[in-house]
């Protein structure tokens, strides 16, 4: 079901004016388990992309043993199109810290990284200088955590969690088999927790309004609101806070140029829409995204555009597996036979197939997910991919 | 033990270890699931998904090498989606890889050719997306790497790492560029590099493959005016069956012989007869290390005193740990000692010009291809080993001859240094050098037989990394009296991993032996480099166990008793340790640096 109409929210950028960490001081008031009962019941779910409810990932963390675990914030923000994970970093990172300091009171780790970027190594005097105020805090509260930046190197696939461990571990950034997965076995084997920049900093507002409050927002399916990285067609590109469940129509209606062909939900790693989805398709729904969001207009080839996208995939693809590796590098040069006419159009339907393929043998996410834009893209505009 | 979980395969229950994945568990009941990536001596890496299988319930395929089996849960193993899916990835990697079967020398022996071949791939399907202008880096004395054969599963990079601790190659770069490379991408023969070959052995495909040097030999065999020499190493009488069609295992001493005879060799020797003087040099220069560490207090000479054999051991230790070179035995290998011996001593008898002697070593082995090529190795006046040919080389050869390989008859070694005894087929395994040694230094010290049942030193056997064992010297000949009462602390070790664990123990002055055996390849010898392929356990096995028969079924078993080794030393050599000894037999080792 989708929500009326669009709506804006303002929860995750919302000033507090309460004393340094007392979103954080007040929880740790609470039971460790009521804490993550609050999580569950918020229906907050990875931010990040991926979805996975994020109260039970937590609850399963807390129910590891031993004494090491580690909590760790995804912040690679590397999926193309997104940039709301950078904002809140520069504008609220007291959220985003609060947020991992609430995940290890509650999981009982002791240890937390900040995985950042390397482009937005810039960042990191202001963080560091954050973090000081955090763990004197921190002391204050009688909360042992502490935490640490670490600067990625620009891959793509780290953002993908294990590799993003492999690559903390000093080891080339590549997908581990899963299982075990770093809830079980993590950094230097241990039990960690990873979750998004905006999955912590929504999890200290959680704490702050309460489950219900913000439950009430979205919908049955998707609850709370989300950032919204919006560029592309639209003269109000930026970050915007957005109500979950949506119908495109309403969006693009806010936010497009008034002549959109398209948009891209969930960065290159998700859904193309065309315009005659607008109506029935609901933003976030069989599809949770990350909250990049590309608007197309009528001036665009969407030829260019999957053309640009596979070019990405080629290069960012780790190259361990096969469907992979070559698999992206066969649909970037099939859909360019085909334009050029050294191929079939026939040929198009061969791709879909081995994207498909892609989908279910890949080892991790980014191979899964190539067919999602491409077949969205091929089947929506292949006279495009022809002519 | 841990628990057990059942689940069906193909309609069939199997019962397994929680744990087990479910490769393991398909094979425990005969349910066959192609592989590429992974190999047993391996840790897993599930980076081909050529093994993807159909889990109920879920919409993505397994892939079956790294998924531990699922309690309960029903796999399918040959479904439409999971042939297709299989079909599909088969072909990808035929798009990527260079498809010049018929001219690829591991044409006939090549994973990714046999399962293009079972699913029958389209090689048109897919555009190709091999890389143009890729060069085949021959620039190593012993391993050629073709990039444009590669299929990315890591196998090599996973035998480096894990089995032999050198880390010569690695995975670099990403996406579309990713490749398995060397140190900065530099020539193979400018990085750390051991040349042991076990990544060449474990390559499914040509990419990894030795460097080849039989049409040389061909070529000496064909010109009248040479005098070509063949020696054949213990290992490779064991393992060359497998080229030509015989069982895992099977001895074809006899045959070999003839065979080498029938392609034109001029004399057909064996490198046996080096191993048994290697035990004679060896064993004596332990006993004098012996006498000046523990009578003499000469704080100059090391102890343990680790063996020198493998030469991919001995590359490993001159780039590792290079300011332990002392422990390394002087004594060159057996091939380098049938090397120079066959331009010397064997010219001198036979009345030929050394000039026109050819000599060829038949190794189980990358390394000694670099070994023969070492600037040292010419203390003859000549390069002592003109070539050094791998098992597989050899075997091609046998084929090339148009030889009917299986109805040659048996024929013996000729002579000079064609007699040998089982201490020095045993060189093969890994213990075998320790205890050729040790039958042959307990004799000399006690004049006794070493206590084992049938001499066989069961305690140094096996296939453990690291073994050891003690032995108490008891009723010494005068000449030995020091040594009355000692125990004598031995260890042995094979596969580089574990060779690291032994010097790190050396390093730090905690080692607790006099004497060590190290082998570079997993097994000794017949888990070498220049092995036919595939290897494995079971494989290595089979192997190890047809050495120690071979060694049985031996007259004499004990080096010192070998009549051509009495005859030498009598007629030319004098003395162990004696000065031509030292002039021929041993050599020096060079420090080299991590780069």
């Amino acid at each position: 079901m989708a929500n009326n109409k669009l709506r804006k929210v303002d929860i995750i950028f919302t000033p507090y004016s309460a004393a340094p960490y007392e979103i954080l001081r007040l929880t740790m008031q609470k039971e460790k388990n009521a804490v993550i009962d609050e999580i569950i019941e918020s229906g907050l779910r990875g931010r990040g992309g991926a979805g996975f409810p994020t109260g039970y990932k937590w609850r399963f963390m807390a129910n590891q043993p031993g004494d090491e675990k580690y909590v760790i914030c995804n912040a690679d923000e590397g999926e193309p199109g997104t940039f709301k994970d950078r904002k809140l970093l520069v504008e609220v990172p007291r959220k985003v810290i609060s947020g991992m300091a609430i995940a290890a009171y509650a999981t009982n780790s002791n240890k937390g990284f900040i995985y950042l970027r390397g482009e937005y190594n810039y960042l990191i005097p202001a963080l560091e200088k954050e973090l000081l105020i955090f763990h004197e805090y921190a002391e204050k509260f009688g909360l042992d955590f502490q935490i640490e930046i670490f600067s990625g190197a620009g891959a793509y696939v780290c953002g993908e969690e294990t590799a993003l461990i492999e690559s903390m571990e000093g080891k080339r950034g590549e997908p581990r088999n899963k299982p075990p997965f770093p809830i079980q076995e993590g950094f230097m084997g241990k039990p960690t927790l990873v979750n998004n920049v905006e999955t912590f900093a929504s999890a200290t507002m959680i704490c702050r309004v309460g489950a219900e409050t913000y439950k009430s927002y979205g919908t049955d399916d998707q609850h709370g609101s989300k950032l919204f990285s919006i560029s592309g067609d639209s003269p109000k590109e930026g970050v915007h806070e957005l109500e979950l469940g949506m119908k495109i129509s309403d969006f693009v209606e806010e936010f497009g140029d008034g002549d959109t062909k398209a948009v891209q939900i969930g960065g290159v790693a998700g859904f193309c829409i065309p315009r005659k989805n607008f109506e029935t398709a609901i933003i976030g729904e069989g599809n949770t995204t990350g909250g990049a969001t590309m608007i197309f207009n009528s001036t665009r080839s969407m030829y260019n555009v999957l053309h640009n996208y596979l070019e990405f995939f080629a290069e960012e693809s780790c190259g361990q597996c096969t469907p992979c590796r070559i698999g992206t590098q066969q649909l970037l040069k099939g859909i360019e036979a085909v334009k050029k006419g050294e191929k079939p159009e026939s040929y198009l339907n061969d791709l879909i197939k081995l994207s498909r393929t892609m989908k279910i043998t890949s080892k991790c996410g980014l191979g899964q997910s190539v067919t999602n834009s491409f077949v969205s893209i091929v089947e929506n505009f292949r006279e495009e991919m022809i002519y | 033990m841990s628990k057990l979980i059942s689940l069906k395969i193909d309609g069939q229950q199997v019962e397994v270890e929680e744990g087990t994945t479910i490769l393991e568990a398909a094979r425990k009941i005969n349910v066959n699931i192609p592989t590429l990536c992974h190999h047993e001596d391996l840790c897993v890496a599930g980076n081909c998904r050529v093994c993807v299988v159909e889990v109920n319930g879920r919409e993505r395929l397994e892939a079956s090498c790294c998924t531990p089996a699922p309690e309960g849960m029903e796999i399918w193993t040959n479904t439409a989606k999971v042939r297709n899916a299989r079909s599909e990835i088969v072909s990808l990697l035929v798009s990527e890889h260079n498809t010049q079967c018929t001219t690829c020398y591991r044409n006939t022996n090549c994973e990714l050719q046999d399962l293009a071949a079972e699913y029958n791939v389209d090689g048109n399907r897919y555009l190709s997306v091999l890389k143009p202008g890729l060069k085949v880096d021959t620039s190593s004395w012993s391993i050629e790497k073709d990039d444009s054969k590669c299929i990315r599963c890591q196998r090599c990079v996973r035998t480096c790492r894990e089995l032999q601790h050198v880390n010569a190659l690695t995975a670099a770069c990403k996406g579309q560029d990713m490749k398995i490379s060397t140190f900065l991408d530099l020539p193979f023969n400018e990085v750390v590099c051991t040349n042991c070959g076990q990544c060449v052995n474990r390559c499914p495909t040509g990419a990894l493959t030795e460097r080849r040097y039989f049409n040389q030999v061909w070529e000496a065999i064909g010109d009248p005016k040479k005098h070509v020499v063949m020696n054949t190493a213990p290992s490779v009488r064991v393992a060359l069956g497998e080229m030509l069609g015989y069982e895992i295992g099977t001895r074809v001493t006899g045959k070999m012989v003839t065979a080498m005879r029938k392609m034109g060799v001029d004399s057909v020797l064996d490198t046996d007869f080096t191993a048994d003087l290697t035990i004679i040099e060896e064993g004596n220069e332990l006993l004098q290390r012996l006498k000046k560490v523990l009578v003499e207090k000469d704080s100059s000479v090391k102890l343990p005193m680790i063996t020198s054999c493998s030469p991919g051991w001995v590359k490993f230790i001159e780039h590792m740990f290079p300011n332990h070179l002392g422990h390394l035995s002087t004594c060159k290998s057996p091939q380098q000692m049938f090397g120079t011996l066959s331009k010397t001593y064997y010219a001198e008898q036979k009345g030929i010009d050394p000039k026109d002697i050819v000599s060829i070593a038949i190794m189980p082995c990358a390394a000694k291809k670099y070994e023969a090529n070492r600037p040292e190795m010419s203390d003859s006046g000549y390069r002592d080993i003109d070539a050094g040919l791998t098992t597989r080389e050899f075997g091609l050869m046998i084929k090339q001859a148009g030889l009917d390989f299986k109805n040659l008859p048996d024929t013996e070694f000729d002579s000079i240094m064609g007699e040998s005894t089982g201490a020095a087929v045993i060189f093969g395994a890994t213990g075998g050098v320790m205890e050729a040694a040790l039958r042959t230094a307990y004799a000399v010290v006690t004049g006794r037989p070493v206590p084992f049942e049938n001499l066989n030193i069961t305690a140094v056997r096996g296939t453990d990394g690291i073994r050891e064992a003690s032995i108490k010297v008891e009723g010494c000949l005068p000449e030995w009296n020091f040594l009355e009462g000692a125990t004598l602390n031995v260890a042995v070790a094979h596969g580089l991993k574990n060779a690291r664990i032994i010097m790190d123990e050396i390093a730090a002055g905690t080692s607790k032996y006099h004497f060590i055996e190290v082998m570079a390849c997993p097994g000794g010898c017949i888990g070498g480099g220049g092995q036919p392929i595939p290897t494995n356990a079971e494989i290595r096995a089979k192997r190890t166990q047809a050495i120690y028969e071979e060694d049985m079924g031996k007259p004499i078993r004990m080096s010192h008793e070998n009549p051509e080794i009495v005859k030498i030393y009598e007629e030319y050599l004098q003395e162990p340790l004696g000065h031509k000894s030292h002039k021929l037999l041993h050599t020096h080792y060079t420090p080299r640096n991590r780069y």
